[in-house]
């Protein structure tokens, strides 16, 4: 189980958010959405410490910390129990798609490379690039490199997998088979949220949507739900915005 | 005018070779130790440890803001006279730690330049799967930072198998040192200084073909 109770995180005298509350259960995929500039990906980074929380409590599994008190050994486990998606894919230039994958279980879980390796390849295979393990990210198109970032994330095998923006980077034609490889894991049971501007994808996908607005969550439903009839005022808003833009 | 002797020059080849091993040596020696200072130097700034970081600033200040030659004196004629127990310190033990510290004051620079330029989503990645610092510094940053810096260091390299000729300051018999005393005895200064001029040039053009094979080879995963 995941929660989130509440965390605030400014910038000097900017709040981006405060008192965000969230939880989810052992498999549910949210779906984070709302205008740029609100803070969803900084939420998201504040789940991993990526950015440390100003305020608030943390718990990811049988973790629990509170985030002005967090030693470095609770990050760092925090860190174990959670993997991250980034929207530029931030794969390691100096190692193949397989070691990209394998890394993480090698130095970070300390299993032996014969055994992370295998693993690393049996991921590739269910990322459908088991022909690319050899490859380096610079010979790798867009959309093979973001899967071998969810694929690093996979290797992981955390509570959740944090997923920030993984189409928005993307080329057109590489962002089906990115999604298809995230509707693959949602299928799959994985716990995951999601940053997107995917509407349609937070409507197959999503247990539950989560609207985030200037200074925190303003409503979160079912997707059915939130995208027929949403309550707030700025979530119809933003939805009558952007569904308008999908149109066109 | 007179012709060039070519026989003495051709003579004087073997004679000076035989210590080219010794210029080599303090080549060699010099730059191994200036990269592992160098290295701890870069970290220092990058990672701005409070206090090491001043003193490494000043550090690379002093050794870049002064001439080799005369922290060489320094480092031999000097220091023993302040700090008695340096007496017996030779000629090439001096050499060498003069070449590493100054030479580890420029290539700090360009290693911590290397390591800024690893795009910072690499270092979030790294953290987000749970790496510690060190272990980012060592399997991620460094390797790639190294292939970054490799050209500039292999630079200071070639630069510093010159600058051991001025060990013959110091009363060392290297290479530039034995060709002076060869001149001195034979009058023949032109063609003495011409042939350890030209030994000089091959040793470095030899290390260039070194750098490009190495360039390649480091550069072989970032190919499309």
């Amino acid at each position: 189980m995941i929660e989130l109770k509440g965390i605030r995180k400014q910038f000097g005298s900017h709040i981006v958010f405060d008192d965000v509350d969230l939880q989810l259960e052992r498999g549910e995929i949210i779906v984070i959405v709302g205008p740029s500039g609100t803070g969803k990906s900084t939420l998201l980074r504040c789940i991993n410490f990526l950015e440390t929380p100003d305020a608030g409590q943390l718990t990811v599994g049988d973790l629990s910390l509170d985030a002005t008190t967090a030693t470095r050994d609770q990050i760092l486990a925090l860190r174990r129990r959670t993997a991250f998606v980034f929207q530029n894919y931030a794969l390691f230039a100096n190692k193949t798609a397989l070691q990209n994958i394998a890394e993480g279980m090698i130095v970070v879980d300390g299993i032996a490379k014969r055994e992370a390796y295998a693993r690393a390849r049996e991921i590739l295979g269910r990322i459908g690039l088991a022909d690319k393990a050899d490859a380096y990210p610079a010979a790798l198109s867009g959309g093979q490199q973001q899967r071998v970032g969810i694929g690093r994330a996979m290797a992981a095998n955390a509570e959740v997998i944090l997923f920030d923006e993984p189409t928005s980077s993307l080329d057109p034609q590489w962002v089906e088979e990115v999604l298809g490889l995230m509707k693959q894991l949602a299928a799959e049971h994985q716990t995951m949220i999601v940053v997107t501007h995917e509407m349609q994808f937070a409507r197959e996908v999503a247990d539950r949507v989560v609207f985030m607005d200037q200074g925190g969550i303003i409503e979160q439903a079912p997707p059915s739900e939130l995208f027929s009839h949403p309550k707030d005022e700025r979530t119809q808003q933003f939805l009558r915005k952007i569904l308008a833009a999908n149109k066109s | 005018m007179h012709a060039l002797d070519i026989d003495y020059m051709l003579g004087l080849v073997p004679i000076l070779l035989s210590y080219l091993p010794l210029t080599l040596e303090m080549a060699a020696a010099g730059m191994a130790c200036a990269l592992v200072l160098a290295c701890l130097l870069a970290v220092i700034r990058v990672s701005r440890v409070p206090g090491l970081n001043a003193f490494a600033l000043l550090f690379i200040s002093f050794f870049r803001g002064t001439p080799l030659l005369v922290q060489l004196f320094l480092f031999y004629y000097g220091l023993p006279q302040v700090l008695t127990f340096l007496v017996a310190i030779n000629g090439v033990t001096a050499t060498i730690l003069g070449l590493t510290l100054h030479f580890s004051a420029y290539m700090a620079e360009s290693i911590r330049a290397a390591i800024v330029g690893i795009d910072r989503s690499q270092t979030e990645a790294a953290l987000s799967i749970g790496m510690t610092r060190a272990q980012l510094m060592r399997r991620i940053v460094l390797p790639q930072a190294t292939r970054v810096a490799t050209p500039t260091l292999m630079n200071y390299f070639i630069d510093m198998i010159k600058s051991t000729s001025l060990a013959f300051t110091l009363g060392v018999t290297e290479l530039m040192g034995a060709t002076q005393k060869e001149a001195a005895g034979s009058f023949l200064y032109f063609e003495a200084f011409l042939v350890v001029a030209v030994i000089y040039w091959i040793v470095v053009e030899a290390l260039s073909w070194v750098q490009k094979w190495l360039e390649q080879r480091l550069n072989r995963a970032y190919q499309r």
